[in-house]
């Protein structure tokens, strides 16, 4: 299964190489991490998206919490939480009929495109990391000219916080 | 007042009541040891390699409970100490590793005598640091210190650039130290405690399997008391040895590949598991889809994360294992029940029907000494009451099985890592901690080679280090599975062009003897037990094609031993 990690983490400088060797060493997954400071500048905050059976994901979180640098973490698919995800993708866009259909589809999936060339459009496109997909599933594969995306970032619903 | 940075660095080890430093100097440290060489006040070990430094402070930690404290030049003093790093690291051993840098502005410059040594010891340490500035040298190394010897143990590097050790800041050390992102837990969950109880007051074929986490948590007196109370059998694994008295009756022996075959088979056939400290190694549990199949299984561990890694535990508790083993106690005290005494009885009846199958016999007739034979004599003439140190191989296992330790931090081996050449060095640790103690390190003559340079070290501190060379000419354990495993094809397992140890120990200023027969034994190891004011280095030549068991094969289950 799939499940999305949150975690305060010291902002220190080994902080990141920490947890990204447990991964490495022990054979975990990681299918994105992403990380950056918060509003408490001695605080960074991680979001790492992982998968296994439920006994490994026990164990990854038990891992996690053992780092010296975790202050708290959270695993957010225990809970109703949203998730988003920024995709940058750069098509070629040549010819009035393949530019008014891409433009259509980035439409319908709430996508804006952010720069124009004669012969490419960069669209942006933020939502769920299925929507993602659906997103680039859509597009004419061979028009693809590059893909980016950020990682994925989440937060609990309602009142629910994580905090140091 | 502001002090250099080395200066603070010396001061923090006198706060922290460091005794031993062990150490090998270089560029990068040379104002380290600048401070070191100003005061007295903390005894500087210069051991003869970075490794045997590190092995050194481990048997130190090992054998006292206190921290190890080691001290190395950046770049090769720091690759050379990973071994020992890594051998603490997996036994749970408290060191404080300072490593020398180079100086912050060429920091990723590839300088001369440059590594990453935060990168390189990451896999094998608690935690590490790297400090950029004077002003937070004191905070770190508090950390250091503390987060090494709280918890579960382990070794924390700390990474000290030159120029820091240069530089001036005001000294303060903080008496006491909270860290939002680390607080290990200490008591048990009481709730868990009482549904663990009352399981184990209703097993009819119930058994303790104990390990290091006892020895390090300080549980032996809690757990010895504990398992006299409930009348249960008890084994310990290779690093818990010592833990609960080997001389007792309810004491089966060691489990595991090598372990005895009452241990192992009353494992197999335990409806009640209650593992405390240790961490189900696939040397103990062999193949785990066959282990113990009838067991509920309770877990009484300081990390959470031990606990359902390679078993999956019924009744798991974190905390401190002493804390938790005398919770227990109180709670068994107070309640009226008692386990079954009909199905204790019947259990035990069991366990004594295994244990008469004595698989530990050996030929006590041959006229070669046997090595199992040397450990014996060891044992009955130092009473049972030497520290003993080994290397890895057929000998450690001959030791664990032989040496009955009734005391827990008596006998000192690298278990997780298994690292041949920790015997010598780490004895050294056990020695200057002890002076008036009978230190012994049973080796044999593939591992002592590993680290015989110390032997220079023995000697420069007067070291009466016994150490037991059970020489069988070959890699006897790799030697073993090639036997038994590759059809007798001893690829490189035949120690060739020995050195006569006899003269190589004398030349290092110590006393070397020979033993060849097996009526001299006795006589020898009496003599050399005598000596306190050099090493002596015994060198029997054992039986060559001696195997250890019994054995449980890679694969098979903890009831499918290979028996004599
Ligand atoms: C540093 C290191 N290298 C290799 C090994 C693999 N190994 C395990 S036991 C052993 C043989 C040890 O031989 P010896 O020290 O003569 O002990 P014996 O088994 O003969 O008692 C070897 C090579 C190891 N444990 N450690």
């Amino acid at each position: 299964m799939r499940h999305i990690i949150s975690i305060l983490l010291e902002n220190e400088a080994g902080a990141l190489s920490h947890v990204a060797g447990l991964f490495s060493a022990r054979g975990y997954n990681i299918e994105s991490l992403t990380v950056a400071p918060t509003e408490d500048p001695s605080l960074s905050r991680m979001t790492l998206v992982t998968s296994g059976s439920d006994d490994i994901i026990e164990q990854i979180i038990k891992q996690l919490n053992k780092l010296v640098d975790t202050v708290r973490l959270i695993d957010l698919t225990e809970g109703p939480h949203i998730e988003r995800e920024m995709l940058l993708v750069k098509v070629r866009a040549e010819g009035g009929g393949t530019r008014e259909e891409i433009k259509r589809v980035a439409d319908i999936f709430r996508g804006r495109i952010i720069d124009v060339t004669d012969t490419t459009y960069t669209i942006e496109l933020t939502g769920a990391w299925g929507k993602l997909d659906a997103f680039l599933d859509t597009l004419h594969r061979p028009l693809i000219l590059e893909v980016v995306r950020s990682g994925v970032s989440g937060i609990s619903r309602g009142e629910k916080v994580l905090q140091a | 007042m502001e002090l250099t940075g080395a200066d603070i660095f010396v001061r923090c080890l006198e706060e922290e009541g460091v005794e031993y430093v062990f150490g090998y100097p270089g560029g990068a440290v040379l104002y380290l040891y600048d401070a070191l060489f100003r005061q007295d006040a903390v005894k500087h070990i210069l051991a003869r390699h970075e490794q045997g430094a590190a092995h050194a402070a481990d048997g130190y930690a090992r054998a006292t409970g206190r921290p190890g404290v080691v001290l190395v030049t950046s770049g090769p003093g720091v690759t050379n100490a990973v071994t020992g790093i890594a051998t603490a690291y997996m036994d749970s051993i408290p060191l404080v590793v300072f490593s020398g840098q180079v100086p912050t502005h060429l920091i990723g410059n590839d300088a001369f005598q440059e590594v990453d040594s935060v990168g390189v010891t990451r896999p094998c340490v608690k935690h590490n640091f790297l400090v950029k500035d004077v002003k937070d040298l004191a905070l770190t190394i508090k950390k250091a210190f503390y987060i090494a010897t709280t918890g579960r143990p382990g070794p924390v590097v700390v990474d000290i650039p030159k120029d820091v050790t240069a530089r001036k800041a005001v000294f303060r050390y903080p008496g006491t130290i909270s860290m939002r992102s680390y607080n290990p837990v200490v008591r048990g969950h009481s709730g868990q405690i009482r549904k663990a109880v009352d399981l184990m007051l209703r097993a009819k074929r119930p058994i303790l399997y104990t390990g290091g986490g006892v020895i390090l948590g300080e549980g032996s007196g809690a757990l010895t008391e504990l398992t006299r109370l409930l009348g249960f059998p008890i084994t310990n694994t290779l690093m818990g040895l010592g833990a609960y008295p080997a001389t007792d009756r309810q004491f089966v022996g060691m489990l595991g590949m090598h372990g005895t075959y009452e241990a192992n088979m009353a494992m197999h056939n335990c409806d009640v598991l209650i593992a405390v400290g240790a961490r189900f190694d696939d040397r103990v549990t062999g193949n785990i889809e066959k282990f113990c199949p009838h067991a509920r299984v309770i877990h009484i561990d300081i990390d959470p994360a031990s606990i359902s890694k390679n078993v999956k535990v019924d009744i798991p508790i974190v905390g401190s294992v002493d804390a938790v083993l005398r919770e227990m106690i109180k709670v068994v005290g107070e309640s009226d029940r008692r386990a079954d005494p009909g199905a204790l009885t019947e259990w035990w009846k069991q366990i004594d029907e295994w244990r008469s199958m004595d698989c530990l016999k050996y030929d006590r007739q041959s006229d070669v000494i046997k090595p199992q034979y040397v450990l014996e004599c060891l044992y009955r003439l130092t009473a049972g009451d030497a520290y003993v140190t080994s290397d890895v191989g057929q000998h450690q296992m001959w030791t664990a099985q032989f040496y009955k330790f009734d005391r827990p931090r008596r006998w000192i081996n690298s278990g997780g890592l298994g690292t041949m050449g920790f015997g010598l060095p780490a004895a050294m640790g056990v020695q200057l901690a002890f002076p008036d103690e009978t230190v012994v390190c049973v080796t044999s003559e593939a591992s002592v080679q590993m680290c015989i340079q110390e032997l220079a070290t023995c000697r420069q501190y007067g070291l009466p280090i016994k150490v037991v060379n059970l020489s069988n000419r070959y890699m006897g354990m790799v030697r073993q599975w090639q036997e038994f495993f590759y059809q007798g094809r001893y690829a490189m397992s035949y120690m060739e062009a020995l050195p006569d140890f006899v003269r190589l120990a004398e030349s290092y200023g110590h006393a070397g003897m020979h033993i060849e027969r097996p009526e001299d034994v006795e006589g020898a190891l009496r003599e050399a037990l005598k000596v306190r004011d050099k090493a002596v280095f015994l060198d029997f030549a054992t039986d060559q094609a001696e195997n250890v068991y019994p054995m449980i094969p890679a694969g098979a289950g903890q009831n499918e031993m290979i028996l004599v």
